[in-house]
């Protein structure tokens, strides 16, 4: 219950101004196609500079959860998923906003997606703490394999295909590896001065994320955003609690599904909304009615995509292991503000970790009132064509990463890696295990260092590495993990064969 | 070249690259001094390098599932934006200075992508009146809100 002693920090002028900011930002940023929660997210960070690090998780956690249910306002209106945890919201959303309810299904989608995302942060209020002090126990070997866990889980999951998702981890652990080594001071793929001191991480995010966002507009050529937006009509929000009360099956699916799937790491938002609308058409008496309108399709997914943020940030916070690539993001700025996640940030920064966590619970409520009011003017927000936005988006991307050391190195850095993702990703490589890499990689390599010390004074590299039953048990779900995206991979590609064998 | 094959090659083009960056990465790591500094990153190169290897094999047996490739349109629109963007990032954005960099390169972005007509004054009074506000909102924000000290160079 130590969360209830700072949650009085929440609410000073400039922390609770900053909630508001970041609540308010985050809805329309997410209303706007194009830009993901991550990309928000990456883009804000330089802004959190001049902030303590409460203030700047704050600001980067109220745009997170904003942006998450903020992409269900284009999700209806125009049938354009804000974000990809959105897509699911699509299939009934946009129905009943064609049928005249668009004001309804905005209201459901809000009220559910703060349900969902209230259960969630109070998972990660309870969780935490406990998972934390079992961290504790990590020695040097373990945080090895836990860094190399989060590259592989996440490079296996979140990826179409295993291997190229794990290639992609090892670029990102070599990428991490530019510079000088901490132990010899020796030079390392040192190829132009600009990669001196390393790949900065958050030029490298804002890159990795932006970038290829703006070159993929670019690609679409001279289009008009072509998006109509539905006229909303108005609907009682007390109408639309009485909805959400009378669906409450669709309603514990879809919080459920979504804090467990959060949990998972490198499961995401649109894994989680999928999820929660196919299992809550399985239970449902009226499957028939889902994709024709159907509250409940709306209430499943939005609570799902909601309740999976506060549960992807457990393994951030005790573990260092990003659960999605928005907390990858946000692990990026924890590390610019000198503090590490992991077994002692609940006993050397209390506050920060608190203060972080408690304006999360008062950011879902936040973002389900201003989300009911914005809703409409966020929709018009939608509208603002592509020409522009990645105009937009290059400019703040060439600021922020300028802005982060004041050298031209990291937004040379910045766009070198960002050009790079996009043709990587046309060929399916993703993105968020490379960042994991690079976030982790220093990680990874000082434990590892460390641990090699520790094994040639002990009993040698192989049983220090991978002898005892913490070691054995991470290294048996680094396999697992893969082994099973390798199961699911082969299936799918049976399953999609047989299709096109039946088609 | 038929629409199948293009895919195909463009794949074995793309995993090459990676699978040489492997290769290269991996001599290195194994040749460079000193050895104590290179530890990690040979242990990082190896797998690398065997999974670009396997990559690129695939992609040479037209094995590979994953990837849609880039369609000649796409790159045909997305060349000009691509450079004019890394003119302004690598050349402009020092050269002229930051301030006057973005404003060029955010209208001539905004021109090429806009779908409204280049024939009408109204259109282009539009685009300067949305690069000036940008601007005036970046300038808001970096230089006055963040203190953030650009490149003057040239202009501004």
């Amino acid at each position: 219950m130590e969360f209830i002693f700072y949650f009085g920090d929440v609410f000073t002028p400039i922390n609770f101004g900053l909630l508001l900011i970041g609540t308010i930002g985050g809805l329309i940023l997410g209303a706007t196609p194009g830009l993901s929660p991550t990309m928000a997210v990456a883009l804000l960070i330089p802004f959190t500079f001049q902030l303590e690090a409460a203030q700047g998780l704050i600001l980067l956690g109220a745009a997170y959860t904003s942006t998450v249910a903020g992409g269900a306002v284009s999700a209806i209106l125009l049938k354009i998923p804000g974000a990809p945890a959105n897509i699911a919201t699509t299939l009934d959303g946009h129905t009943m906003a064609r049928n005249g309810e668009g004001a309804k299904a905005l209201q459901l989608s809000f009220l559910a997606s703060a349900v969902g995302g209230v259960f969630g942060v109070l998972l990660l209020i309870f969780l935490t703490p406990v998972l934390a002090k079992w961290a504790l126990a990590f020695g040097p070997s373990h945080l090895f394999w836990l860094a190399i866990l989060g590259v592989t889980v996440i490079g296996s999951l979140d990826s179409k295909s295993v291997v190229k998702g794990l290639l992609s981890g090892c670029i990102g652990l070599w990428l991490a590896t530019i510079g000088f080594d901490d132990i010899m001071g020796a030079q390392r793929f040192i190829f132009h001065p600009a990669l001196g001191g390393g790949i900065n991480i958050i030029a490298a995010l804002i890159g990795l994320f932006a970038i290829p966002q703006v070159i993929t507009m670019f690609a679409k050529g001279r289009i008009a955003s072509g998006a109509e937006v539905i006229s909303v009509e108005k609907h009682s929000v007390v109408d639309a609690m009485k909805e959400i009360m009378r669906n409450k099956r669709a309603m514990s699916i879809g919080t459920i599904t979504g804090s467990i799937i959060g949990l998972i790491p490198g499961v995401g938002g649109q894994i989680a909304g999928l999820v929660a609308y196919d299992q809550s058409k399985k239970f449902s008496p009226h499957r028939d009615k889902f994709g024709t309108g159907h509250p409940e399709g709306v209430i499943a997914a939005e609570s799902a995509n909601n309740a999976m943020v506060g549960p992807s940030l457990v393994p951030l916070l005790t573990l260092s292991i990003p659960g999605s690539p928005t907390a990858a993001v946000l692990l990026g700025g924890l590390l610019i503000h000198g503090i590490f996640p992991g077994t002692d940030l609940f006993d050397n920064h209390p506050d920060v970790a608190w203060t972080f966590i408690n304006s999360m619970l008062i950011g879902q409520i936040l973002m389900c009132i201003f989300g009911l009011y914005v809703a409409g003017f966020a929709a018009k927000v939608a509208r603002v064509p592509q020409s522009i936005m990645a105009a937009v988006v290059m400019g703040l991307a060439v600021f922020g990463s300028y802005s982060v050391q004041s050298s031209m190195g990291d937004v040379y850095v910045m766009a070198s890696l960002g050009v790079m993702m996009y043709f990587l990703e046309r060929f399916g490589f993703s993105a968020a295990p490379l960042v994991l890499g690079l976030i982790l990689g220093p990680i990874a390599e000082a434990n590892f260092i460390q641990g090699s010390m520790i094994a040639n004074a002990t009993d040698g590299m192989t049983p220090y590495f991978l002898g005892g039953p913490l070691n054995i048990f991470l290294i048996a779900v680094v396999i697992a993990s893969i082994l099973y995206s390798a199961y699911m991979e082969l299936r799918n590609r049976r399953y999609t064969s047989k299709e096109e064998i039946m088609a | 070249m038929s629409d199948l094959s293009m895919p195909r090659l463009q794949h074995i083009l793309a995993s090459g690259a990676v699978a040489a960056v492997g290769v290269w990465i991996t001599y290195i790591s194994y040749t460079q001094q000193p050895s104590e500094a290179f530890l990690f990153p040979r242990l990082i190169a190896t797998i690398f390098v065997v999974l670009a290897i396997w990559t690129f094999v695939k992609a040479c047996l037209g094995w590979t599932k994953v990837g849609t490739g880039i369609t000649l349109r796409q790159f045909t629109s997305l060349l000009p934006g691509l450079i004019v963007a890394l003119v302004y990032i690598f050349w402009a954005a020092k050269g002229l200075g930051f301030y006057t960099a973005t404003a060029i390169a955010f209208f001539i972005l905004l021109s090429l992508y806009d779908p409204n007509s280049h024939s009408e004054v109204r259109s282009w009074v539009k685009r300067v009146i949305i690069t000036a506000c940008f601007m005036v909102v970046m300038y808001l924000l970096f230089a006055t809100l963040l203190k953030v000290y650009t490149p003057r160079e040239i202009f501004f």
